[in-house]
């Protein structure tokens, strides 16, 4: 298990309080102007050495993605940093523990990540329905401009640093980085086609980099502690440490800070008190949020959670967030209620996507009941094809892979129910 | 949009806090405050935005209207027409599901006599089912108005509805005196740090 000394998110429970005093005792916001004065270079060099990859679900190199933003800031293209904290992933409830619990670490992770970028202003984009994490951040916010700590000369750093909350209202798809640029210029957040990329033309067509809340809060641990200290821990690739978010049928679902490439079997049994009637209740698990495929029992045997060993077993890290399914669980229902998700939050644009999620969600109602013919378990799979890599964002083909995942591993199910519906009627 | 005879316009507090939103954003950006205003219209109007709060915020920020109904028709927390003093939105997600979210949904049924979409006849409570909440690791989770209570079953679902009717204020956040997103049986890490 990790040590505690290795823990970033020390007030994840919210054991302490959360206000600038205790955030200090905790070590936050300590020599923050020391490392601004190391440069811009040392700082993303140190990430890329540290090996973060991105905590929103793509797992994108973090070093990498900063350096991608222009070099130098003309006057009339000012950049943007901006934080997504539009969390809501299925199964995800990390960042929210990070915004009222520890939100002293996203803004000092702001200011440093805002001067990377060569940004004077920064965003935090979080979802509509967490209100009370939203007044709490502000507060937080407040608290750091009243300590010089952002705002004009933050620090005491000669870099002058201003950072807004914007409130969403209840669409998943700002969580895309391009849906999100979109909303917080006042519009319905439909995706944009890429290129360009919001590093060369975000938001107001300004130089943009978008990240995920944890990613931000992380980056202040790690450039204190050192790029050594974090690629430490982990596997290659894979390094670090991340939050788990544990839901469904076991015993005591929680959050969690773990090392990176942790067995998903320990994670389960050390932290979530087991599966709800033992390990070999369990039916499967989804092991990065409602987007990844979900995957057996046999696979959860043995895999480790990290980016590179879930996209093995055709699986992937995602958010981190897992969802546990004994088998009690219907898991037809269980992914045709994501199916009804994915048709809920469809922005409308594209077609394969606006269509193709009803389609497929109608279709899943009925296989429910097994209200269907076996091969339309094939049309199935073929019309997730369609709507996979055919949309301008990936909510696409994450309606998509739960499906296939259902069909890959559980296509039994599937045809056994079809069959008895069809004894039964004769 | 449900249109009204009833002008509308901000109280000169809100229009201290819309003046307050609008300066986040860079010079003739304004409609970047578009949401935050809505929400402001949202709650001085009672809960809801009709056709003349949306012509309003229009002309506030010097958009086209069609661009305010947009916005508004686009998010699901602007309502668009008038909700229950206590809007109450249930999580049908899978996490939530798993952990009976069906059960709650009868629990507000038997005792509200409401489904989804629906608003108890003297207006006090409406039911909403919603998409995942973000809370899944206290699942069941419904949200009232901006409060999260967490970890329910049946029993203290129908507790928090009966202390509405009554006009109290029930406690938010987890229903199973469990410290927020720790173990129920209490943190099993974090706790050699000794931090005071």
């Amino acid at each position: 298990m990790l040590k505690d000394q290795d823990r970033i998110f020390t007030n994840l429970y919210g054991l302490n309080n959360w206000s600038l005093k205790s955030a200090l005792i905790r070590g936050d916001w300590d020599g923050t102007a020391n490392l601004i004065s190391k440069g811009q270079d040392w700082i993303i060099n140190e990430l890329k050495d540290s090996g973060l990859r991105g905590r929103g679900g793509a797992g994108f190199p973090t070093g990498l993605k900063w350096s991608f933003m222009p070099k130098e800031e003309k006057n009339d293209r000012p950049h943007y940093l901006i934080v997504n904290a539009d969390e809501s992933e299925p199964g995800t409830c990390k960042d929210r523990d990070i915004m009222r619990h520890d939100p002293h670490k996203l803004i000092e992770g702001c200011l440093l990540a805002g001067f990377s970028m060569r940004a004077h202003i920064g965003y935090i984009y979080i979802r509509g329905e967490f209100y009370e994490e939203s007044q709490r951040l502000q507060i937080a916010i407040d608290e750091a401009y009243d300590a010089g700590l952002i705002g004009k000369n933050a620090c005491g750093s000669g870099w002058d640093f201003d950072l807004y909350l914007h409130r969403g209202a209840g669409a998943y798809i700002c969580g895309e980085e391009t849906g999100l640029i979109e909303s917080l210029e006042g519009k319905p957040g439909r995706p944009r086609l890429k290129p360009p990329f919001p590093a060369g033309a975000g938001l107001y067509g300004c130089p943009s980099t978008v990240n995920n809340v944890e990613t931000i809060a992380v980056t202040p641990t790690i450039l204190r502690r050192g790029a050594g200290w974090f690629s430490s821990l982990g596997r290659p690739k894979n390094s670090g440490t991340k939050l788990f978010c544990i839901s469904g049928h076991v015993n005591e679902p929680c959050n969690v800070e773990e090392e990176m490439g942790i067995p998903l079997k320990e994670l389960i049994d050390k932290h979530a008190g087991g599966v709800r009637g033992g390990w070999d209740n369990l039916l499967a698990v989804i092991p990065g949020g409602s987007s990844v495929p979900v995957i057996p029992k046999s696979i959860c045997d043995e895999v480790l959670m990290d980016f590179d060993s879930l996209i093995e077993v055709k699986s992937g890290l995602g958010t981190a967030a897992v969802i546990v399914m004994d088998k009690s669980t219907d898991i037809i229902e269980a992914i045709a209620r994501l199916s009804h998700f994915y048709m809920h939050e469809s922005c409308g644009q594209c077609t394969p996507c606006r269509e193709g999620t009803g389609w497929v969600y109608r279709l899943m109602q009925r296989l429910i009941i097994g209200d269907a013919n076996i091969n339309e378990i094939d049309k199935l799979e073929d019309v997730v094809g369609q709507i996979e890599g055919h949309t301008i964002c990936a909510l696409g083909d994450a309606a998509a892979w739960p499906v296939q995942g259902l069909i890959r591993h559980f296509r039994p199910e599937l045809e056994q129910r079809i069959r008895k519906r069809a004894n039964d009627t004769i | 949009m449900i249109e009204t005879k009833e002008k509308f316009e901000f109280s000169s507090k809100n229009q201290i806090k819309a003046d307050q939103y609008i300066s986040r954003y860079p010079a003739g950006k304004q409609q970047s405050a578009v949401m935050p205003l809505l929400y402001l219209a949202q709650n001085q109007n009672g809960g809801w935005l009709n056709q003349a709060v949306l012509e309003y915020i229009a002309d506030y920020l010097s958009m086209s209207a069609i661009k305010v109904y947009e916005v508004a028709t686009f998010y699901t927390m602007y309502n668009l027409k008038p909700v229950g003093k206590h809007h109450i939105q249930l999580c049908r997600t899978t996490p939530c599901w798993l952990r009976g979210a069906n059960s709650i949904a009868e629990a507000i049924c038997e005792k509200l006599s409401i489904k989804h979409g629906e608003t108890t006849p003297d207006g006090k409570f409406t039911l909403t089912e919603v998409e995942c909440l973000g809370a899944c690791v206290n699942a069941p989770v419904v949200q009232i108005n901006n409060d999260f209570y967490e970890d329910l079953d049946k029993k203290s679902m129908k507790k928090i509805l009966e202390l509405l009717q009554e006009n109290s204020t029930p406690s938010s956040g987890s229903q199973k005196q469990r410290h927020t997103s720790a173990p129920q049986s209490g943190p099993k890490t974090l706790i050699t740090l000794g931090e005071k």
